[in-house]
């Protein structure tokens, strides 16, 4: 183990870790929103993350920029991240909505058991990540870069770039959004509601069905966020990324409290942390290793995470 | 009733009950002469006699850079067989949903492929082994630790609940993958183990059985599957396939009866992972090279799918499931070549492959959703695990 | 007075959910060869006391032994081996299993027949499944429902269903069988079948713990009472100390507002 490098390098790995894990949090709320509400695994979401990249790929090329572009100048920057997170996100939530419509509404209209929606979750996963491989011939595909590549500021071994400082506060401001969104608003107390007791909301006026695209749709809008920030992060990315992305994701959920909003961010952001300094301390070959340790400890002696509860009992 | 459903059951009931009427020797002499038909399958005489003007898939499916023929899918048609009969004493007996099933297979390969291969690195590296094993023998040593993975998977994890339990195994499994992938000191990654040994056998001439034809081997696997179909339904149909049924069915209620419900699912998790390391030792048999591809997760999504699309619970369907999985692809490449079906589409400058064995997996994903929302008991259910499921129906549904 | 067996503490047992106190030191014995009633309004907390003594809760405070061993933080199905078995109060039958085949299930509590032994056919497997499928036929009879063996329970008649429960508890071999509402939804006729069933059941000698809310029922068969309204128990005795208890009366009937 190695605990100079860890000692070190401690606020680069900070930053870092804090920047990715603010993109495994983003897609974690996508996950503990349906599990939420449906107390389903949404195996599909990780597909869900991969087309938003693409739609942010496919984006900046039909605006002129790919892999072997130069970089523009700050402010077409600014600009072409604004247009891929609206496109991104609405792709993305776009996508996540026609899963729900097509793998899982037939389901709950036949009162299917459990195992048979984990079933379709699966293999709506595969359907959309083979598409997209068919699509893509299986191969990786460049991103260009688009923020400046120097440092934002550098003091006494501690460097900042301007992207990880964007994606932790852009994540931020969209988690405050959506926790405002769900405490504040009607349509949130109707996620609420039907997180706590689909029945009965459902006797007081609730469209179940309706709450349920709702979460579909927030889940998908966030991943599309996530998608745009890992795409620049990572520099490509190809129809398989999703599988990983979304086991990490999963597993800061389950981390924070599955169905807890503010567990998802604590569990992701955590995550993102714990995989950094593990990556120090062991070696980068063994980080995806870390998460999903993390997953199987966590299940078996503390499977309701740190923050433990449910969605329903979101405080305001 | 109205006489539509009468009519449906009584046909129904014919197929299956005609069977089962007529007096035991006939049974067992119908059941002698189907499984004569099976082992005739892959010789071109057989179809050649019966006057067939196109033999079925012979010549039509260019498949193993061997130049091979039927015999060569009908091969990995066994072995799917074999790998879904192992899950679908997982999933379809036990009711455990193991998303990295195919784990298993790949301990058995890379366990024959580690003792049996001349380059293998406990000879040449670590000189555990003096020279290479032969085949036969490793087999065992293969389904023991195909096991033992299995018992190690499952101690920690069927506790869990389902849900929790499918993503633990297929995180599990990918683990493995990229473990395996970056260690260099046994396994060798991507390079993989080549050379691996064959099973036994000559003939009277001095060549080898086992050789280059997959003939033989497509006969080694379907034995195999015979015996193993006779040691599974020894096994549902005694105490431990009561003790699945009641687990399956109300798993609490079951405990409170009694029933070890935990050594029974442990149990459940140890046969699937020695069948699967089963096949994954009689296809390394025939494979020559086994390298860490073998453990993509998208071969235990095809196995699923395989369980699932033939009828989870049910012998009959996991052969049949198996079986469409491999050869439909198959099947309709060849269908497509001989009609000018193109591999490849060319739509705004952008490939796209449309080879029916490529994509397998779209159609098979797509598939397992409209299964599950269609016919969630599959092509061939069980009775039990089909009546289970309509009962679910029944209740109501939920207020939307 | 001969000297009787304790074959069940309840040794005060307090069970809490979150906030609610479902067991508030709940403390009863009960006897081998004896039939106990056990009583109270709904909500009382019977069937959270069954839960307990077969392990599906875990008491926050105070034990509960059967035999003198403590049963509580047993794994559920080591409790049935020591011999206590139960039905449920909304029927928890194998819908999918016939009448025979839930019985066997029950029959094989006791069984050693594992997968190698199965596998191999071994002369154990033969020999356990001829015993067990001549006990369920036994017990089948025994309660009355021979002829419905090969019939699946979800096809069974109501009444038929709550017996086939008590057949496969039956089989556990058990020194005590708790009965949850055995005779909800009953006619008075076939409730009269059930008193005698429950009787025969003890002279066999099996000790019985019955969960029931039919007055005439309890009083006509059972030797003691425990009363419980919420989670406290609030009267034991004969059933007739029981019946004349102004405290069960009140817990019942209510107490009348101050004229």
């Amino acid at each position: 183990m190695n605990f100079d490098d860890l000692i070190q390098g401690f606020p680069d790995l900070t930053t870092t870790g804090l920047a990715q894990g603010s993109i495994y949090a983003l897609v974690a709320l996508g996950y503990t929103l349906v599990y939420g509400v449906l107390r389903l695994i949404n195996f599909a979401h990780s597909e869900v993350f991969m087309f938003g990249t693409f739609a942010a790929l496919w984006t900046w090329g039909l605006m002129g920029y790919d892999s072997n572009s130069t970089r523009p100048d700050l402010g077409t920057a600014l600009l072409l991240i604004l247009v891929s997170l609206v496109v991104a996100s609405l792709f993305s939530g776009g996508v996540a909505m026609v899963v729900e419509a097509v793998a899982y509404r037939p389901l709950r209209k036949r009162n299917a058991p459990p195992l048979v929606f984990l079933i379709s979750a699966i293999g709506a996963s595969f359907v959309l990540a083979e598409l997209m491989g068919a699509f893509t011939e299986r191969r990786q595909q460049g991103i260009p870069g688009l923020l400046p590549g120097e440092p934002l500021f550098s003091a006494g071994g501690w460097t900042v770039y301007p992207l990880q400082l964007m994606t932790f506060v852009v994540a931020l401001a969209v988690m405050f959004g959506l926790d405002w969104f769900v405490s504040k608003t009607r349509f949130g107390r109707g996620i609420r509601a039907v997180a706590q007791d689909a029945d009965t909301a459902a006797l007081m006026g609730v469209n179940k069905g309706r709450v349920i695209a709702l979460v579909f749709l927030l889940g998908g809008l966030l991943a599309g966020v996530a998608a745009v920030f890992y795409s620049m992060k990572q520099g490509n990315t190809r129809f398989n990324v999703g599988f990983l992305i979304g086991l990490k994701a999963f597993s800061a959920a389950v981390l924070g409290g599955i169905g807890n909003l503010r567990g998802a961010l604590l569990g992701g952001l955590l995550l993102g942390l714990v995989e950094s300094y593990g990556a120090a301390l062991f070696g980068s070959n063994w980080t995806n290793v870390i998460a999903f340790v993390v997953l199987l400890v966590l299940l078996m002696f503390r499977p309701t995470g740190l923050l433990g509860e449910s969605l329903g009992r979101a405080r305001a | 009733m109205t006489t539509e459903t009468v009519k449906k059951q009584r046909w129904k009931l014919n197929l299956r009950d005609r069977f089962q009427d007529l007096p035991k020797p006939a049974r067992i002499a119908a059941m002698v002469v189907f499984v004569v038909l099976l082992y005739l399958l892959p010789t071109k005489a057989f179809y050649e006699n019966l006057g067939f003007p196109i033999p079925i898939g012979s010549g039509y499916l260019p498949f193993y850079t061997t130049g091979s023929d039927m015999a060569g899918v009908l091969f990995q048609c066994g072995y799917y067989i074999l790998l879904a009969l192992g899950l679908n004493v997982v999933l379809g007996y036990a009711g455990l949903l193991d998303l990295g099933f195919f784990g298993f297979f790949a301990v058995g390969a890379y366990t024959v492929a580690l003792l049996t291969s001349p380059e293998s690195k406990l000879i040449t590296e670590y000189n555990w082994l003096e020279s290479p094993w032969p085949w036969l023998v490793t087999v065992p040593i293969a389904i023991a630790l195909a096991m033992l993975s299995g018992v190690l998977l499952g101690w920690p994890t069927l506790r869990l609940r389902g849900d929790y339990l499918a993503i633990v195994t297929l995180g599990f499994a990918e683990i493995i993958r990229i473990v395996a992938k970056n260690q260099d000191w046994i396994l060798n990654g991507d390079r993989g183990i080549p050379s691996v040994g064959h099973p036994p056998g000559t003939w009277p001439d001095g060549e080898a059985i086992f050789d280059l034809e997959f003939t033989p081997y497509y006969w080694l696997v379907l034995t195999v599957i015979i015996a193993v179909i006779f040691l599974i339904r020894n096994l549902a149909n005694s105490r431990v396939g009561r003790a699945w049924v009641a687990i399956r069915e109300d798993e609490d209620a079951a405990e409170l009866m009694g029933v070890p419900t935990f050594k029974f699912k442990l149990w459940a998790f140890a046969i699937g992972a020695a069948i699967g390391g089963l096949s994954g030792s009689l296809w390394a048999g025939q494979a020559n090279f086994v390298n860490s591809n073998t453990f993509s997760l998208e071969n235990s999504i095809l196995v699923l799918a395989a369980v699932l699309l033939g009828g989870a619970g049910s012998i009959g369907g996991a052969i049949l499931g198996g079986f469409i999985v491999i050869y439909l692809p198959e099947w309709l490449r060849s269908v497509g070549d001989v009609f000018g079906w193109p591999t490849q589409v060319e739509i705004a400058g952008i490939h796209i492959d449309v080879s029916p064995t490529s994509l397998r997996f779209v159609i098979f994903g797509a598939l397992l959703i409209v299964v599950m929302i269609y016919r969630p008991q599959g092509l061939w259910p069980n009775r039990r695990r089909a009546a289970e499921l309509k009962d679910r129906q029944k209740e109501v549904a939920p207020v939307e | 007075m001969s000297e009787r067996k304790a074959l069940l503490e309840v040794d005060n047992v307090t069970l809490r959910f979150g906030g609610v106190v479902a067991l508030n030191q709940v403390d009863f014995t009960l006897y081998e060869g004896e039939i106990l009633g056990l009583i109270g309004p709904n909500g009382a907390g019977k069937t959270t006391c069954f839960n307990a003594m077969t392990g599906v809760y875990l008491p926050t405070e105070g034990q509960i032994r059967f035999k003198g061993e403590q049963v509580s933080g047993k794994k559920r199905n080591k409790i049935t081996k020591m011999g206590m078995a139960r039905t449920f109060q909304n029927i928890r039958l194998f819908p999918e299993m016939t009448a025979l085949e839930n019985v066997l299930v029950g029959a094989d509590a006791h069984n050693t027949t594992s997968v190698p032994t199965a596998l191999l056919r071994l002369p154990k497997h033969w020999r356990e499944e001829r015993q067990s499928k001549a006990r369920a036929l036994e017990l089948l009879d025994f309660v009355g429902i021979t002829g419905r063996s090969d019939d699946l329970a979800r096809n069974l008649s109501y009444g038929d269903q709550r017996r086939l429960e008590i057949a496969r508890a039956l089989a556990t071999n058990p020194a005590l069988l708790c009965l949850d509402e055995p005779a909800a939804g009953f006619n008075p006729a076939e409730k009269v079948a059930l008193l005698e069933l429950i009787k025969k059941i003890r002279d066999s000698g099996v000790t019985v713990l019955l969960i029931e809310h039919d007055m005439r029922l309890v009083m006509g068969v059972t030797d003691r009472i425990v009363v419980l309204e919420f989670g406290r128990k609030i009267a034991e005795g004969t059933p007739e100390e029981v019946r004349d208890n102004p405290k069960v009366v009140a817990a019942y009937l209510g107490v009348p507002d101050a004229a």
